[in-house]
Order: C-alpha cells, then sequence, then structure tokens
C-alpha cells in the first residue's frame, strides 16, 4: 500500500506515532482513546509553525492534514467557513476572486524556517495569532475568527460562535483559541470574518531617516486621519555582528530611489483616496519630494508581502525574537538593543523584530526583563544551534499563569493536548 | 411579571444579613454599604426593568483592594455577588439576588490616563461610554463603540456585555477596542489583562473577560482604543416602497464591496415614531428606510455616496437624502438613537429583542415576525443595524393587561428561535442575562454548554460570581454537571433535552 492509499485508508495511522484521523468524528475518538489511556500528543498541521514554542516529545501525534477545504464563502455575508486544516493559500485564492480577503495579514513563517513560502493552514494561523502589518488598523487573527469547532481533551467535539460579526451569545471562545497554540482543543473548522480587498495600495517611502525622527513620523502618520495601513521602519545598513545585512537586497524594487533606512508608510483604498491621502500625508508631515519614493499598487505589494514572510531574516541562522510593546517605548527599547542586534520595527513602532548573533540564555533573559518593564511582551520565535533550548519560550506572570493553568484544566483536564508547548506545566 | 427561577436561597444567609452587614462595613466605609429597605429599593433592577428582585445588601467600593477583599469575604463565606455597572444593561444581566451582595462600581467614576502616543485612555469602569469620546475629542479623537445608551451605559459594563453599537459594522465591538484591563476574580485575586501593547501572549484572557457579563470577573480598570475621527462623515436617508427592497439594497452595498461606518434600517411603524419625536426629517410615505454613513476622505465618501446611490436607484428606492452638513447628518441619527423612546409613544411598555442573521435573511426574517405579530395579536416596530444583521424588534404591549408580558416573551422567544434556524445567533450586543438563558439550548448543545460552565468553575469554583445568568437553570438542560438518569428513566421526561 502506498504512502497516499494509506492516507486516503480510514483512520490511517503512520508507523506507531503518526496518526491521520480522516473527520472530526475520528478526531474525537482518538482523543477520547488517548484520555482514557493518559497518552500526551502533539497536534499539528502542516507543521509550518511547529518550530514555535517549547518542543514536545509526545508518544503520538495527530496530523489534522486530511481536515481540509472551504466548507462555505457567502461573500456577500464577509465570512468563509473552512476546515481547520485547509490552507491559507487556498483561501486566499478563493477570496481574491470575489476581490476580498484575510484583513489581519497571515503571516509566512516559511522562510524563516525553511527557505520558502509557507504560510500554513487556518487552523496554524489561529493558534499561533501572529498578525501582519496591518494589525494596529485591522485587528489580529482573534479579531477575525467569528466561531469554530473542535474537540476539548477529553475528545468532546465543542463549538462557539457562529456565522456573524455581532455575537455576544455565552463567552467568546474564539478569542481564548486564538494563540493557545493547541494546547486547549484540536481545531476542526474556523468561520473567519473576510472584508473587501482594497483596489490600491502606495506605499511613501521616507529615506535616510533617524529612528528617532522616523518614530515621529510614523507616529504622526497613525495618528493622522489618513487611515493609514501599514508603518514600518528598516533601519540603515548597520555593522551588527554575525548578522547579515541585507536591506537593499531584500527590497530590490525599481521605484526604490535612494539608500539607507526606509520609513515605509501604505494607504489602501481607492485610487482617488489613495491619492488624496498621500497628498495630505505628505503635508502633514512636512515632507518633500527630495527625499521619498512612492510604490504604486504592485511594487506596494511587493515590498509588504516581504515584510510579512519575514525575508529580512530569510537566510538567517540565529535566534529570531519577536517583541510587542507600547508605541510609546519602542525608541527606550531600541536604545537598548541597537548595534547589538539586527531589527526593524513595525505597527508604527509597537512590533520589533530582532535577529540575535551567539544568543545566551542569560542574555534573552536580561532582553525579557526590559521587555517587561516597558509593558510589552516577547516571544522566541526561531531558536539557533547557539541556543537550541528555551525554558520560557513565552512570557507569563504568577497570576496568570495559575488562571491559565485553570483554564487548560477545564478544556483539557489531563493535560494530554500539546502539554507544555508553551508553558511547562500548561 | 412572569416567574424567572433563580437560584436556589439561601436561607442562612438572609438570616445573617446583620452580620454579613457589619462585616462589610469593616472593609469598606459604612457609609458605602447600603441595606435599608428604601436605599437599595432603586437597584432591584436593571434596563430589563420586568424583572425586579431586592439584593441582600448593595456595596459601593471605592477602589480595586476594597474590590478584592469584598470578593475575598464573599468567597469564603459563600455569598454570591451580583456585580453593576450602570444598570442599563438590556438582558437583566445586573438583577440582583435576594441572598447576594450587589457589587456596584459607581464610585469608580474617573479617567485616569490620557495616552495619545499610544491611542489610548485609562478609565475607570463606572465612567460613561461618552465621555471617553469627550475628554480626546477636542484633539480630533474618538471612542469607536457607540451603544444608543452611550450617554448612561458605563465602560465596565460595556466589556462586561461586549457592547456594539450603530459603527460596529467598520470598527468593531468592545472587544475589537480594548487593550487591556484589570479585573478581580472571585477568590479576589487582582490581575492585569493586555495592556497598552497589542494583543498579550499566552491564552487570550481579556478576549475571554469581555462579554462574559459580569461571570468570570469584576473589572475594575479598562483601557481602550481611541481613533482619530475621519476627515468626512456623510450620512444618506433612502426610502423604499418594501422591505423586500430596502434588505436587498443593504446585501448588495457589502457585495459590491463598501463597508459604510454604520447602516440602520427601520420600518414604517418606526419611521412615523421617531420622525414625530424629533422631527429628522425621514421619508413617512416609505416601508422601509436605511440611513447608511460613509467616512473617509472627502474624494472617498463622494465617491461612495455615488456608488450607494446607485445601488439604491437599482433596488428602487422611493428617496434619497444625502447630509449636506454635520448638523443635518447628527439630526438624521437623532431619529434613529430615540427609537426606544419613540416606541414609548406608540404602547405603554415594549420590550426590546437582540438577535444577529446572516443580512441576506433580512427580508425572510421580517415577514416572519410580521407572521408571528398576528399570531400574538402584538404589534412590532423593527430597528436594526442592518449592516451587520443585528435585529431589535420592539414589541408593543400593556403590561396591565394579564399575561401579556409572557406573551410578549413567547413572542421574542420565537423570534430568536428564528434567528438561530436562518444562520444566526440569539444576541448580537445585549447579553444572554436572564432574559434569553433558556435558549441557549437553541444554539449550544450539552458540550458546548458544559464546557463554558467548566471556564466558570475554573475561575469561580462555587458559582458565586453572577450565577442564575447566561446558562439556562434546570428547564431544557442541567447547569451543574451530567443528569443522572436511573434506570433509563429520566425526571421530567416530557421536558425536550439535547
Amino acid at each position: 500500500m502506498s504512502i497516499e492509499e494509506k492516507q486516503s485508508f480510514p483512520a490511517y495511522q503512520d508507523s506507531n506515532d503518526l496518526i491521520y484521523p480522516q473527520d472530526e468524528k475520528d478526531v474525537s475518538n482518538f482523543i477520547k482513546k488517548f484520555y482514557k489511556s493518559n497518552l500526551p500528543i502533539e497536534i499539528i498541521g502542516t507543521g509550518s509553525k511547529r518550530k514555535i514554542g517549547k518542543p514536545l516529545q509526545c508518544d503520538k501525534i495527530l496530523k489534522l492534514s486530511k481536515l481540509t477545504g472551504i466548507i462555505e464563502y457567502l461573500p456577500e455575508e464577509l465570512y468563509i467557513k473552512v476546515k481547520a486544516n485547509t490552507s491559507i493559500k487556498e483561501i486566499e485564492k478563493e477570496l481574491k476572486k470575489n476581490k476580498q480577503q484575510l484583513a489581519f495579514e497571515p503571516i509566512d513563517f516559511g522562510y524563516l524556517f525553511t527557505g520558502e513560502s509557507n504560510y500554513g493552514t487556518a487552523a496554524g494561523q489561529v493558534a499561533c495569532n501572529i498578525s501582519g502589518s496591518r494589525r494596529f488598523k485591522s485587528g489580529s487573527v482573534r479579531d477575525h475568527v467569528l466561531g469554530f469547532r473542535g474537540v476539548n481533551g477529553k475528545g468532546e467535539i465543542i463549538k462557539s460562535g457562529g456565522n456573524v460579526v455581532k455575537n455576544v451569545t455565552g463567552y467568546d471562545l474564539s478569542k481564548l483559541i486564538c494563540g493557545s497554540f493547541g494546547t486547549l482543543v484540536a481545531l476542526t473548522e474556523i468561520t473567519f470574518k473576510v472584508l473587501p480587498a482594497a483596489a490600491e495600495s502606495q506605499t511613501l517611502i521616507i529615506h535616510n531617516e533617524k529612528m528617532e525622527s522616523a518614530m515621529f513620523l510614523l507616529n504622526s502618520a497613525i495618528n493622522s486621519s489618513n487611515d493609514i495601513s501599514g508603518a514600518t521602519f528598516f533601519p540603515s545598513e548597520q555593522t551588527v555582528f554575525g548578522c547579515e545585512m541585507n536591506i537593499k537586497q531584500t527590497f530590490q524594487l525599481n521605484d526604490l530611489k535612494h539608500e539607507g533606512s526606509l520609513t515605509a508608510i501604505r494607504i489602501e483604498g481607492s485610487k482617488n483616496s489613495t491619492e488624496d491621502r498621500i497628498n495630505n500625508l505628505k503635508q502633514e508631515l512636512k515632507i518633500t519630494d527630495f527625499n521619498i519614493s512612492l510604490l504604486h499598487t504592485h511594487q506596494s505589494e511587493i515590498f509588504w508581502n516581504k515584510i510579512k514572510s519575514l525575508e529580512f531574516f530569510s537566510s538567517s541562522k540565529n535566534s529570531i525574537i519577536r517583541i510587542v510593546t507600547p508605541p510609546s517605548e519602542c525608541i527606550k527599547l531600541m536604545y537598548q538593543f541597537h548595534n547589538k542586534f539586527k531589527y526593524y520595527v513595525d505597527w508604527g513602532g509597537s512590533l520589533i523584530w530582532l535577529e540575535a548573533f551567539e544568543l545566551s540564555e542569560q542574555m534573552f533573559e536580561s532582553i525579557r526583563k526590559k521587555v517587561v518593564r516597558f509593558g510589552g511582551y516577547m516571544t522566541m520565535i526561531k531558536n539557533s544551534n547557539y541556543l537550541p533550548y528555551v525554558e520560557d519560550v513565552f512570557t507569563i506572570n504568577k497570576d496568570r499563569f495559575i488562571i491559565s493553568q485553570n483554564i487548560k484544566k477545564s478544556f483539557d483536564p489531563k493535560r494530554i493536548l500539546n502539554p507544555g508547548k508553551m508553558y511547562t506545566g500548561i | 411579571m412572569t416567574k424567572l427561577i433563580m437560584p436556589k436561597v439561601d436561607r442562612k444567609l438572609i438570616l445573617k444579613k446583620e452580620e454579613i452587614v457589619r462585616s462589610l462595613k469593616k472593609i469598606i466605609k459604612a457609609e458605602n454599604v447600603l441595606d435599608h429597605e428604601d436605599q437599595i429599593r432603586p437597584f432591584e433592577t436593571d434596563g430589563l426593568s420586568a424583572y425586579k428582585q431586592k439584593p441582600l445588601v448593595v456595596v459601593f467600593p471605592e477602589n480595586t483592594k476594597e474590590v478584592s477583599k469584598i470578593l475575598e469575604y464573599c468567597n469564603n463565606q459563600k455569598i454570591k455577588v451580583v456585580p453593576r455597572g450602570a444598570g442599563t444593561g438590556l438582558s437583566g444581566g445586573a438583577l440582583p439576588l435576594v441572598d447576594g451582595v450587589l457589587l456596584c462600581l459607581g464610585k469608580f467614576n474617573k479617567i485616569l490616563d490620557i495616552d495619545y502616543r499610544n491611542r489610548c485612555v485609562v478609565a475607570q469602569p463606572g465612567v460613561t461610554n461618552l465621555s471617553i469620546t469627550s475628554v480626546v475629542q477636542d484633539k480630533g479623537f474618538y471612542y469607536a463603540p457607540d451603544p444608543s445608551s452611550q450617554i448612561a451605559c458605563s465602560i465596565g459594563g460595556n466589556v462586561a456585555e461586549n457592547s456594539g453599537g450603530i459603527h460596529s459594522l467598520k470598527y468593531g465591538t468592545t472587544t475589537n477596542n480594548l487593550l487591556g484591563a484589570e479585573v478581580v476574580f472571585m477568590d479576589g485575586t487582582i490581575s492585569r489583562l493586555g495592556g497598552k501593547a497589542y494583543d498579550s501572549e499566552g491564552y487570550d484572557l481579556l478576549g475571554l473577560v469581555t462579554g462574559s457579563e459580569g461571570l468570570l470577573c469584576v473589572i475594575t480598570e479598562v483601557t481602550v482604543k481611541i481613533l482619530k475621527k475621519p476627515q468626512t462623515i456623510k450620512a444618506a436617508l433612502i426610502g423604499f416602497s418594501t422591505i423586500n427592497d430596502g434588505g436587498k439594497f443593504v446585501s448588495e452595498i457589502i457585495a459590491n464591496g463598501i463597508i459604510p461606518a454604520g447602516m440602520e434600517m427601520m420600518d414604517k411603524a418606526l419611521i412615523h415614531a421617531t420622525d414625530n419625536f424629533v422631527k429628522a426629517g425621514y421619508p413617512r410615505d416609505a416601508e422601509s428606510m436605511v440611513i447608511i454613513e460613509l467616512d473617509g476622505t472627502k474624494a472617498e465618501v463622494d465617491e461612495l455616496i455615488e456608488r450607494a446611490s446607485v445601488i439604491a436607484k437599482k433596488n428602487k428606492s422611493s428617496s434619497i437624502k444625502i447630509s449636506k452638513n454635520e448638523k443635518q447628518r447628527l439630526k438624521f441619527w437623532a431619529g434613529r438613537k430615540a427609537a426606544f423612546p419613540a416606541c414609548g409613544d406608540m404602547a405603554p411598555d415594549y420590550y426590546c429583542m437582540d438577535g444577529t442573521i446572516p443580512r441576506g435573511k433580512l427580508a425572510e426574517v421580517l415577514n416572519e415576525i410580521g407572521r408571528l405579530s398576528k399570531k400574538y395579536n402584538l404589534p412590532v416596530a423593527n430597528a436594526f443595524h442592518a449592516g451587520d444583521g443585528n435585529l431589535h424588534p420592539l414589541i408593543m404591549y400593556d403590561a396591565n393587561e394579564k399575561n401579556s408580558l409572557e406573551k410578549t416573551e413567547k413572542f421574542g422567544a420565537e423570534i430568536l428561535k428564528y434567528c438561530v434556524k436562518v444562520g444566526g445567533v440569539l444576541t448580537g450586543e445585549h447579553g444572554v442575562g436572564v432574559e434569553k438563558r433558556e435558549l441557549m439550548c437553541e444554539m449550544f448543545n450539552n458540550n458546548d454548554i458544559q464546557q463554558q460552565i467548566k471556564i466558570k468553575k475554573s475561575l469561580d469554583s462555587s458559582s458565586l460570581l453572577n450565577p442564575g445568568k447566561v446558562f439556562p437553570i434546570l428547564r431544557k438542560c442541567a447547569e451543574e454537571g451530567r443528569m443522572h438518569v436511573h434506570r433509563g428513566k429520566t425526571k421530567f421526561s416530557s421536558i425536550p433535552r439535547f
């Protein structure tokens, strides 16, 4: 029997540890079995984000790759209901036919982990809740999940939410599932809110600004009424030991006129509206045409795609850290990191991506302390060979740990779903 | 008043009332503990005034520490606690318990921080929704969720109910505009969820407690996102000669990729009632009317208004009026915002329902409401947040007539069941409270409800915080644990269960 044939066989089991349930009922039956026999399991889709979080050593792996396909897509109702393991690529392709999109900009970790694009699956995006550059305007993954179905740690099929945006019937478990890294339920079905895609995208790039003035510009742009949907800063090619600097190489675009740091502001909408708002911005920010580039739709989309696929770090073998902070604290934090790490800033100063060469656990903890002191949090997204294992990949305090532990128990009393993926003991 | 089953009363606590009051007076200032019959009467109900019940005692803590101590004391003494904000909720979420403490957050009424750099406001939960916009509007900012009770409802209550409003189609509901909160759990633990940064790591507890109707924790501080006001805002009043045409217009606007800032619809009964009330210039000959608001740059708004007008004409609109200035735009909205009081002119009492349906089912659901109106012989006026499919049928009745409330409630329940049947939900923004808890079984099965109850118990093991709300009480489905079945025979076997 070939692998494909085996995989089409009901409840195919590959070797002793890889299990491919065929449908939701199957997922439930397997988890019931593991619940009875106290066997912890790892839940994976395509595995595109599997390396985020602590590595698991479970007896069995529940691979949900059979749960694919669009169940229902009603463009005029602004939702798409998919089986959990449907690829984001397939979803976006379908949405594009109706000029719609997932407005949270699904992030592509493929380049970072394997060197080629891989957006992964719907469930993977939900489980990680890591959103693209439009976050500050349109919200995160969690703001676009209208409902879900899944199987809890006792093998019970549960659902929450619905197909409509306005819904306060019962607890909003969709939010809780987002960013839970498969530790609460094995997702089987997800309903996403979808939105019209803008006809045009324009990106205003201001060259050679220093970090301080760049942050001022980004903040002023977000605080204006020009409804901007991207605000990022790439510093000039500085020398950071052990890190390859590659802004020029990453952003090889015809309309990018100058070298040096990039302060980029995106505007999306209809043609008239984007042109209006770009002109407004130039006036309000007192920018002259001398030192700017303007990317029109085609190049603008390429530019932001490179950001959401983290191409800036694609060739790196170093540790990659994601820091989220209140925008006001960004500069203070960056003063501490300058010249030590390769970095770029997104979400107008609220999101910092760092690449660190030979990052020791001590250094990692020292960064975390600073981030927490400034009111933010951080996650180790990719470990390096130098630091292959970090005990606390995620940041949490004692109160929240206890509450989270209680919540975990309410879904998964025997801690069999991805145990320890996020925190030891959860 | 119809009979409402609430959790079993603990008579011992009622007998111990004096002792409880004494203890509470040691925890907070004596003047902030109200226990006299006359003092507590104003708190016997909330916005769902059909149900009334006096609490054992009312407390007004002044700071988070006091809230924590009160909850810790009540948890130890197994005393139930009902949190209350401004008491404007429409589903009975703040209905007191005769053996419970009513914890009022009215003294938490300060704005703590206005932070333009991080585009947020930190406020105590008793601050009204509208005050948040008021303190930032001079700099051109505003807080987006705008429930029609915004002048009175509190921001803490908004978080507890995940309130929406007219603009939630484009700008989301409370949960999408909240950055952080300080909360106190039933055992007295004070916890900060979120902050001034986007999202949070680990489980999204902030998302979980938003809309949890006071069953999981008491909110003592909130951090909300503020937005810059758009450059141009225009509204259009569009009349239609049939309800179907209005419904089709709403669907087509969305299908054409337009997301208006707000899109509201009213039927003829309400067009007349509201126009009589505020003289908003509504098209009185129309069977249905849509108010559509568009915002952005001037060029963008003009373009969108043009596109909306074309879609309106295609759907046989009978009139189109576009706001010429800000004053006129606000006048257009004044009528819609007065929909509820205007109903008061049409009948002695009205009962406001709140279901959400897929937009495409609007005409079908309205026809069904019309059919039910005839069946129950009770008139209905309809107002909807049409853009997001959120219906507010207002059933008119006379409470002095025998059994009229019961009849009205049955009518309302049938509307909500129909909403679920067409793929919608029981409540879009008012919450489940006591009002719709028995209908939860229409949407959820036993597993779904048990999972929610387990979460509740994981944070409040003795179910002391706001019990009797949200989850059904032994009518169609068991609240606590599984049913015991003896020799295959269930108790009350005639009652349908899932």
